[in-house]
């Protein structure tokens, strides 16, 4: 990338002299946190982005509440004795034969239908988070792995990754639930439907983190830190450790933003079809297709408002992820 | 007769978030039909500026804040883009610095060619060819004709700057602008390129602006020359005058820091003027330093280094079938000894081979055939011996590229331990802390340094972080892999210094490797020519210069921009 600017690239000597970029480091260290924050572009640009600021907005409010949901929501839908069937299929409050006390209505069991998304928003939330973390770990190790060492590794982990390409994420997904499902006994399924469902959905997710990976290691190989640690004389491991890693966790980071909303769908799905998170606990995906079975009872708030607050959230991740795709890339800047 | 073009009192502003940066501060030239006009400054002196703000081709944010620019008596400032664009294409012509982006990859020369021709002259398309040819034929590219229909890749990188030069001059242009032409160009093309400007200039009597970093480049070519620093001519003359008896402090230093083919000095002399705060550089006490511990230990018998009959080929294409593979020879049956305390130069053209060899000896490259021993120790046929592994500890190298050779995440403390840590060559961390300290006040930043991140620094102080973090391996042989060449003439003199100092109170052996035929008279005792992946020549350093032995030295050497005008003319 040091090569000599064209007609549109611009001139180093058009930017500001980097002598003065030595003045103000000086004063650098004296700043306070904030100050410091603000000088970094990144954030510059998200106080210049009002989508940005709109979206992080939305997703944190979400994320707090959702794990504030023990705290905030008015009933535990997990408590037996606080649900009465008498008060199933209450409509929202506001309709007519709607009690005050159920905002959004109630389900068909009789819980609390606020109380119900906020502590399945949870559930999708932690398996999401759990399971990009799982896909981006793996991925982002033979990506980098396979990107350093290059030849007969590289070749066999991304050949790997390109067959799994080929297979549209959500079966695959559906097929490692199955198998994890045959392998855990009968009594034990609904307690471990939850890991199961995270590992299928990490296993589904790693060969774009490990495309990524890949790619930015074989440029940061090339370069000249990455000679001067093998000069030096350091083991492999702790170059790609020390030296790789941190330089190719930018695009990684922005994929994991995207995957996150991904894998929050993924979940979803797969509850939807019955294949996840059983009812007794139900996250958003497993409200929603409780509530597709009551649709044309006219039983609508049963469905609708956990949709409302998965696409939501969804969106809002995913538009924060676009901002720190262009953020983050110094070419659209 | 009016001047083709006339500058005064300009200014260029950036404004940025963290202040305007003034680009330019009352700048004033003027430029005359036949003259080459020079225009000369190390990076941000905002040479490159000028020639935007001329043809409004500024990079955003930056604006034309004041002042006039008058061509052909009228002014360029507050026109339409469209106007410019006419202006820009038919009566100022353009030749960017690297010819690999200029040219659209897509379309034929011709076509690129003919497409100009008839938007600025409005030819009809047989007419426009024809002059295409013409034109191709005048920037020397021979068989034209066929070449028309060739595309930009087809070319090498001389010809493709002939081309661009030929696509400038597309719409007869009164003025031409040239952003640093020969930067990207190996000396014996820079030489021909140079020429053909210099040749029509004169042919068609048209002004040409030259902005170049390179004073032997403004020797070679210019007619006057306007010194730039910080935004801000500082002295403008007769290129004789400039060159010969400078007046301004600033040019003094500039023409004192370009490394002499001449004659071999003891010291560069040292400008001060942009790395500020580099002290003196302090002795080094052998006996007690923590540096001098492997110089106390060092037997002196036999070459430090030495490499035999070194091969590397490189795969340009794979295939199953041996005869469908193409691969390239980067290094053809190399072998040199370097002795103890020696600086060995490597000097050749791009693609020589020269940077293959150092990574070959640095163990970045397993070669295919050949022998590296360090301190006579074979490092390359087991590398993962033990003795190997200890002789490679004694090997460090410094790369050309500072904006790439740091790790941009990590503190300056944390590189230059690097080693230190690893290798245990500290007792605790205090002490790590002290030995980086004492490290950064030797190449001259100043223990300070150590709590910052690589991108606070400039070019040439993080080269100086690059040695102190070889130096931290206590190495006994040092590779330098064209140290300089990304920096300016200034800091390039206080680097070569640093370098020199280091070598002499440490015992280092170098190896030095440029394309720099200056540099390499300066730096070397003995010096190797290579070419083609082969060692054409080995010579002591004076002997090469004063009376090369192979042709292919000879014609390097007189290809060396000529720096006659950098002696006081007898009056």
């Amino acid at each position: 990338m040091t090569s000599a600017p064209g007609p549109s690239a611009p001139d180093p000597s058009a930017s500001p002299p980097e002598r003065e970029l030595g003045a103000h480091p000086e004063h650098q260290g004296r700043m306070g946190f904030f100050a410091r924050l603000m000088e970094n572009d990144v954030a510059y640009s998200f106080t210049r982005s009002p989508t940005a600021i709109i979206a992080a907005t939305i997703t944190v409010l979400a994320i707090l509440a959702c794990f504030a949901a023990p705290l905030i929501a008015p009933f535990d839908p997990f408590d037996p004795a606080q649900i009465s069937l008498w008060d199933g299929k209450l409509p929202p409050a506001w309709a007519e034969g709607g009690q005050a006390q159920y905002l959004l209505g109630t389900d068909n069991q009789g819980r609390d239908m606020l109380s119900t998304i906020l502590y399945g928003g949870r559930l999708s939330i932690l398996v999401g988070l759990t399971a990009v973390a799982l896909g981006m770990t793996l991925g982002v190790a033979l990506g980098v792995i396979s990107g350093y060492f290059g030849g007969a590794v590289d070749a066999f982990v991304m050949r790997i990754a390109d067959v799994q390409l080929t297979i549209p994420g959500i079966l695959l997904a559906i097929l490692i639930n199955g198998i994890g499902r045959a392998v855990i006994p009968q009594e034990l399924r609904d307690d471990f439907a939850i890991y199961v469902v995270i590992l299928a959905i990490g296993l589904t997710d790693w060969p774009q983190f490990a495309r990524v990976a890949r790619g930015a290691t074989l440029v940061e190989a090339q370069k000249e830190y990455v000679m001067a640690a093998r000069v030096i004389g350091l083991p492999a491991w702790l170059i790609m450790l020390r030296h790789v890693l941190p330089n190719v966790l930018r695009p990684v980071m922005v994929l994991a933003t995207i995957g996150l909303a991904l894998a929050i769908i993924a979940e979803a799905t797969l509850s939807f079809l019955g294949q996840g998170i059983p009812p007794t606990t139900p996250s958003l995906g497993t409200l929603i297709r409780v509530g597709n079975e009551f649709l044309f009872s006219g039983l609508w708030w049963i469905t609708l408002f956990p949709a409302i607050a998965l696409v939501t959230l969804v969106f809002a991740v995913n538009l924060l992820g676009d901002w720190m795709r262009d953020a983050l890339n110094p070419k659209l800047r | 007769m009016t001047d083709l073009l006339e500058i005064e009192g300009l200014d260029v502003e950036f404004p940025t978030r963290r202040g305007t940066v003034k680009a330019a501060r009352g700048v004033g030239l003027r430029v005359a039909r036949g003259e080459v006009l020079g225009l000369v400054g190390e990076s941000g002196a905002g040479k490159s500026t000028i020639g935007a703000a001329i043809i409004d081709l500024l990079e955003p944010p930056g604006r034309v804040a004041g002042g006039r620019i008058d061509f052909q008596g009228e002014s360029l400032r507050g026109r339409s883009e469209a106007e410019m664009r006419r202006i820009r294409g038919d009566r100022i012509g353009m030749i960017f610095q690297d010819p690999q982006t200029s040219l659209d990859p897509l379309k034929t020369i011709g076509e690129q060619l003919v497409e100009t021709i008839r938007k600025c002259l409005g030819l009809n398309e047989a007419k426009a060819k024809a002059r295409a040819e013409q034109l191709l034929v005048d920037v020397g590219i021979t068989e034209a004709k066929t070449r028309l229909g060739a595309y930009p890749h087809q070319f090498s990188g001389g010809m493709r700057q002939r081309v661009v030069i030929a696509l400038a001059l597309a719409g007869e242009p009164d003025l031409i602008i040239a952003d640093e032409p020969t930067t990207a160009l190996d000396v014996s093309i820079q030489a021909q390129i140079l020429d053909l400007i210099k040749a029509l200039c004169r042919e068609r009597n048209v002004g040409v602006i030259i902005v170049t970093h390179d004073i032997g480049v403004i020797a070679n070519i210019a007619d006057r020359v306007c010194v730039m620093y910080r935004g801000e001519v500082v002295e403008t003359g007769d290129v004789a005058q400039i060159l010969g008896a400078p007046r301004h402090e600033y040019t003094r230093s500039l023409i004192a820091a370009v490394p002499r083919a001449d004659r071999r000095l003891p010291r560069f002399a040292s400008v001060d003027y942009i790395e500020g705060g580099a002290s003196a550089f302090r002795r080094i006490d052998v006996k007690t330093h923590w540096l001098g511990a492997a110089v106390r230990e060092a037997k002196g018998e036999g070459p430090a280094l030495s490499v035999a009959g070194l091969d590397l080929s490189f795969t340009l294409r794979r295939a199953l079938l041996p005869k469908n593979r193409k691969m390239l020879k980067a290094v053809n049956d190399v072998s040199f000894d370097v002795a103890p305390g020696e600086t060995f130069g490597i000097v050749g053209e791009s693609g020589s081979g020269k940077s293959t060899v150092a990574r070959i000896i640095a163990g970045l490259y397993k070669p295919d055939a050949g022998v590296v021993r360090l301190m006579g120790q074979d490092v390359s046929t087991a590398p993962r011996d033990p003795k190997a592994r200890a002789a490679r500890r004694s090997l460090q190298m410094i790369f050309q590229d500072p904006y790439s050779s740091l790790n941009a995440r990590m503190r300056v403390l944390d590189i230059v331990a690097e080693p230190i840590r690893f290798f245990r060559l500290a007792e605790s961390e205090a002490e790590v802390r002290r030995i980086v300290g004492d490290l950064l006040d030797h190449v001259g930043l100043g223990a300070a340094a150590a709590r910052r991140y690589p991108h606070e620094f400039s070019g040439g102080q993080r080269q100086r972080i690059s040695i102190a973090r070889a130096l931290a391996s206590r190495p006994r042989i040092l590779i330098c892999d064209e140290p300089t060449s990304a920096l300016d003439v200034s800091v390039q003199a206080t680097i070569l210094n640093l370098l020199r100092d280091l070598q002499e109170e440490l015992g280092l052996t170098m190896l030095f490797i440029s394309h720099d035929l200056p540099v390499i008279r300066q730096m070397c005792d003995r010096v190797a020519v290579m070419r083609h992946g082969a060692i054409c020549e080995i010579a002591p350093a004076e002997r090469l210069f004063e009376a090369p032995g192979h042709d292919y030295t000879r014609h390097l050497i007189d290809l060396m921009p000529s720096m006659d005008l950098l002696e006081p003319t007898p009056a």
